[in-house]
């Protein structure tokens, strides 16, 4: 009787043990995360692009609706495994080691992650066509054209409208709607700036779209997400968005920048290499883009606007 | 000069290793493969060690594959923990301890070796370990063939290795991307020994596949129909359907992108008419059912022992088998959601959008099947059943990040990015790893006699949880703040606690490991109160814990007659004795053979010859491996019997 009563205690004591443990590690945890994400800026959280706040609301959307599932799962999952346990003295009274069909609860979750799923190809029918990077944005303001290179291990922006060629710098201006033609003359690349939104691959010989919108003036980074080469972790660029007025001011300027960039420059900069600092030219070829495209088109390459194949 | 290239081809000294970390890789290999052949020879176990390598029994075989699968973890293991060492330091100015080449060397061998050899290795172990017991029957279907593919996984598994002392690996990623992977690009050995070893390992895997699904197919034990089998093994029926029609596809995409390399031809060049996105999309043809190949057989092992540990019937077995089979068939038609970035355009990132969620649906009626097969059971919590928690707490979040990232609009903000790292790894350690990690727990008694020290494996279940969870839930906060994969250096300074943070995990995962190892050696120590004297352990309810612990080389002396799905569970319940199933008769086993062995070294050398361009070796090799398999197929004393006085007698003992 009394070693009976003694070992009770230690059991609870040992499952109070187990318990606090528990609770001390989650602690650590919870309050661990608060202190690392308290100062820190997440780009695609709080985004400063039209099409990135999309894509924001339509993460936390998601989580919220998976929350409908994962909730029930995780509480079924702790509350089976207390309630059925064989430490638990209850199971012994409701264990039906044969019971192995309900067609009821069948019925009843594989309707659940439909639902949940129909909703969803809903959504993602309606968002992949709303946000498709090759749709072009409505906005009263006049579309910036922006080409894009990429190259082993630098960025380089054509403003053909402007005459100006800009290297590892994308100055643009804020609430215009930016249309940019991708490409590539290098391993292949990918063209992301997390705070805008939606990023796409550059492809030797290929021609991709992408349309992005600035909602204020900032600098904002930009960044290669395909590996393709030593140089990739420094392959870096930064939007440098502004006022309408500011970006006139500096087209005006870069136009007459001393320094002309034209195919011969191309090929200096094409060069495998590093490049950290942003540069300016005058356009001195108006079609370097096409040039460096068709290089590859030439041979057996693709047109991929439209997003036709 | 001309003789001495077309003797050695393009070797030269320039490849040996120069930096610290790799030179002491390449001083440290060979010197533990010394050491271990040292002790052989001290302890004079060299016949054993050849008669157990040369052996065709599939138990053998498996152990064999989880012994390569826990040495690779290891060295998969030491690549990640330079991966998080280096973005723990590698700020700003810092430079961190590897070169960018080395890096980018590290994290593709991480990937590769992770998955072709500890997650593969772990996966064919198991499945020769438990499915030919399982079905009832003495082995698999072709004993030798099953020989020849674990030896042709070694021999990939010994080239990828080798490559750390002579040449370097290759620096393009898991799946080597052209047009990096180019000779444009890429001129050195390390993309060929990339190719290589996948090369030879995968027609390994293929073989593998056909072997296991014949063997569900046409032997199984008297009785047993589709639908009475153990879910694990509808489970590898299902993968290795999938594995029959995916590897065909990597191996060509491997050939095509070889001869670009060393043919100078342009299947996936960027000019002369080669399309890269051609690679790409075949690469994901066998990628995507790849891992499911991969995460299928643990759904299988957890099915098995959630029933098993909670003493239930599995709930929903039809629903079971209709899920995995949904799974089987829409993991076929998923692939381009690994590239929505490449601007195919509205309605084909919406089709396989679509898809990948509507695979969501089956894996969320199994999760919910497992937790009903716990409901109203008597759950006995075993270390196999804590990796089981372990699973269904990781693996749903995993799921949820799927689905986000199955969403093409929001795809394009975190593909490529450290958030998608976080997501596979989710899945990957969460489903696929602790899976294995369950059924060795599970099924260790059955292949060595004694169970494995289940307060360790609960340790070692903790520390993988914890430090999964600090690993990777700081990559997915770091991808969401425009943190890409595979940097080795970054810029912004509020990066580096989410990285160090993340070391800490990858450190904790180690430690879970270490303690594994140590399980492993408390166990043999204390096999004797460990000691499984019954073949039945667990209170199982399959057929392969009918037999004695560890099994028999023959499984059964007189192969059982299958009543009921819970074939083992019904016989405890109904007295039925293994004499009831017939008379003991003399049986066939097959004989060892070292053909296996011998055909993996010429295909190896084979390998060697083509990364080096030595010509007269691949000749050489070619020709030696058509007339080793003809050989094979020549013989036909390749069995020997064992008597029913033998059978009986080994059965009283």
């Amino acid at each position: 009787m009394h070693s009976s009563h003694k070992r009770g205690i230690m059991r609870i004591m040992k499952r109070g043990v187990g318990v606090g443990i528990g609770v001390i590690i989650a602690v650590i945890l919870i309050v661990g995360s608060w202190l690392l994400v308290r100062n820190v800026h997440f780009d695609v959280l709080s985004p400063s692009g039209e099409i990135a706040d999309q894509q924001r609301n339509l993460l936390i959307f998601t989580l919220c609706l998976s929350a409908l599932v994962v909730i029930p799962v995780y509480t079924m999952l702790g509350m089976f495994a207390w309630r059925y346990s064989e430490k638990n003295p209850r199971s012994a009274k409701t264990y039906r080691p044969d019971w192995h069909k309900n067609t009821i609860l069948e019925i009843f979750w594989w309707g659940i992650p439909i639902a949940m799923i129909g909703i969803l190809s809903v959504v993602t029918w309606q968002t992949s066509h709303a946000l498709d990077p090759y749709k072009r944005l409505a906005s009263d303001q006049k579309t910036v054209n922006v080409q894009v290179i990429a190259l082993q291990w630098k960025w380089l922006f054509i403003y053909p409208d402007y005459g100006i060629a800009t290297v590892n710098q994308l100055p643009v201006p804020e609430k215009a709607p930016i249309h940019f033609n991708i490409t590539a003359d290098a391993p292949m690349s990918a063209f992301w700036i997390p705070a805008l939104g939606s990023q796409i691959y550059a492809m030797n010989g290929m021609d991709s779209q992408l349309n992005l919108k600035a909602n204020h003036p900032g600098n904002f980074g930009g960044y290669s997400t395909n590996i393709n080469g030593e140089g990739y972790a420094d392959m870096k660029f930064t939007v440098h968005a502004m006022t309408k007025e500011d970006f006139a001011s500096w087209t005006k300027k870069a136009a007459k920048s001393p320094k002309t960039f034209g195919m011969a420059e191309f090929h200096k900069l094409a060069k495998p290499g590093l490049e950290h600092s942003e540069q300016t030219y005058k356009l001195g070829d108006k079609k370097l883009y096409s040039e460096v495209l068709d290089t590859m088109m030439g041979m057996g390459g693709m047109d991929m606007s439209g997003g036709k194949m | 000069m001309d003789m001495l290239h077309a003797l050695i081809g393009r070797m030269s000294l320039d490849y040996l290793p120069h930096e610290p970390a790799t030179i002491g890789a390449a001083i440290g290999m060979p010197l533990g493969l010394l050491v271990v052949l040292g002790l052989v020879t001290y302890f004079k176990k060299w016949r054993y060690l050849w008669n157990f390598v040369t052996s065709l029994d599939a138990k053998k075989i498996g152990i064999m594959y989880i012994v390569v699968a826990i040495i690779m973890l290891v060295r998969g293991l030491s690549d990640a923990l330079m991966i998080r060492a280096q973005t723990a330091v590698s700020v700003g100015g810092h430079s961190g301890p590897f070169s960018t080449d080395t890096f980018q060397q590290v994290f593709t061998a991480h990937g590769t070796i992770m998955i072709f050899f500890v997650a593969m290795g772990l996966m064919f172990g198991l499945i020769n370990v438990a499915l030919p017991l399982m079905l009832g029957v003495r082995d698999v279907a072709f004993p030798w063939l099953n020989s020849v593919s674990f030896w042709l996984f070694a021999a990939g598994m010994i080239l990828c290795n080798f490559s750390l002392i002579f040449g370097g690996f290759s620096n393009g990623g898991w799946l080597g991307y052209p047009p990096l992977t180019e000779l444009q690009y890429n001129p050195g050995p390390g993309v060929d020994y990339w190719i290589w070893s996948l090369q030879i390992a995968g027609v390994g895997s293929l073989l593998s596949g056909i072997n296991f699904f014949v063997t569900i197919i046409k032997c199984r034990a008297p009785g047993m129909t589709l639908m009475k089998m153990p879910i694990f093994a509808w489970s590898v029926l299902v993968t290795t359907t999938l594995l029959m029609m995916a590897f065909p596809i990597l191996t060509a995409t491997l050939t095509m992108l070889a001869l670009d390399r060393t043919m100078g031809m342009h299947f996936f060049t960027s000019d002369l008419g080669g399309n890269p996105m051609m690679y790409i999309n075949l690469i994901w043809a066998w990628g995507h059912p790849e891992v499911y190949i991969l995460v299928m057989p643990a759904f299988g092992i957890f099915s098995d022992v959630v029933s098993t540990f909670s003493r239930k019937k599995i709930f929903g077995y039809p629903t079971m088998v209709a899920a995995l089979t949904a799974i089987m068939f829409f993991s076929f038609i998923v692939w381009q959601h690994h590239f929505f970035t490449m601007g195919a355009g509205g309605d084909v990132n919406a089709f396989f959008g679509i898809m990948t969620a509507v695979i969501a649906i089956p894996t969320g009626v199994k999760i919910f099947n497992w937790l009903f097969t716990m409901y109203r059971g008597r759950i006995h919590f075993g270390a196999a059943m804590w990796w089981f928690m372990a699973f269904v707490f990781t693996f749903t979040l995993g799921g949820v990040t799927g689905v986000l990232m199955s969403i093409p609009a929001l795809d394009f903000q975190v593909h490529n990015t450290l958030f998608l790292v976080a997501h596979f790894h989710n899945v990957i350690i969460g489903g696929v790893v602790f899976g294995f990690f369950s059924g060795v727990t599970y099924w260790w008694p059955k292949i060595f006699g004694f169970k494995l020290h289940e307060g360790l494996g609960k340790l070692s279940a903790v520390l993988w949880q914890l430090g999964f969870l600090l690993a990777f839930m700081p990559l997915y906060a770091l991808g969401l703040m425009g943190a890409v994969r595979r940097i080795d250096h970054y810029t912004d300074p509020s990066w580096t606690p989410f990285f160090i943070v993340s070391a800490v995990g990858v450190g904790l995962i180690c430690l879970g490991v270490a303690t594994m190892i140590l399980m492993l050696f408390v166990s043999l120590k204390k096999r004797n109160e460990l000691l499984d004297t019954t073949g039945d352990p667990w209170d199982g309810r399959t057929l392969e814990w009918a037999t004695t612990s560890p099994a028999p080389e023959y499984n059964f002396a007189v192969l059982p007659t299958v009543h009921d799905r819970d074939e083992w569970w019904y016989r405890k319940q109904h007295g039925i004795k293994a004499s009831d199933d017939g008379e003991i008769k003399d049986i066939t086993v097959p004989k060892n053979s070292a053909l296996g062995i011998y055909i993996a070294v010429t295909g190896g050398l084979f390998s060697f010859g083509v990364i080096w361009h030595i010509w007269w070796l691949v000749a050489v090799s070619f020709v030696a491996t058509v007339v080793l398999i003809i050989t094979r197929v020549m013989d036909d004393n390749t069995e020997r019997t064992i008597t029913a006085d033998e059978l009986r007698q080994e059965a009283n003992v």
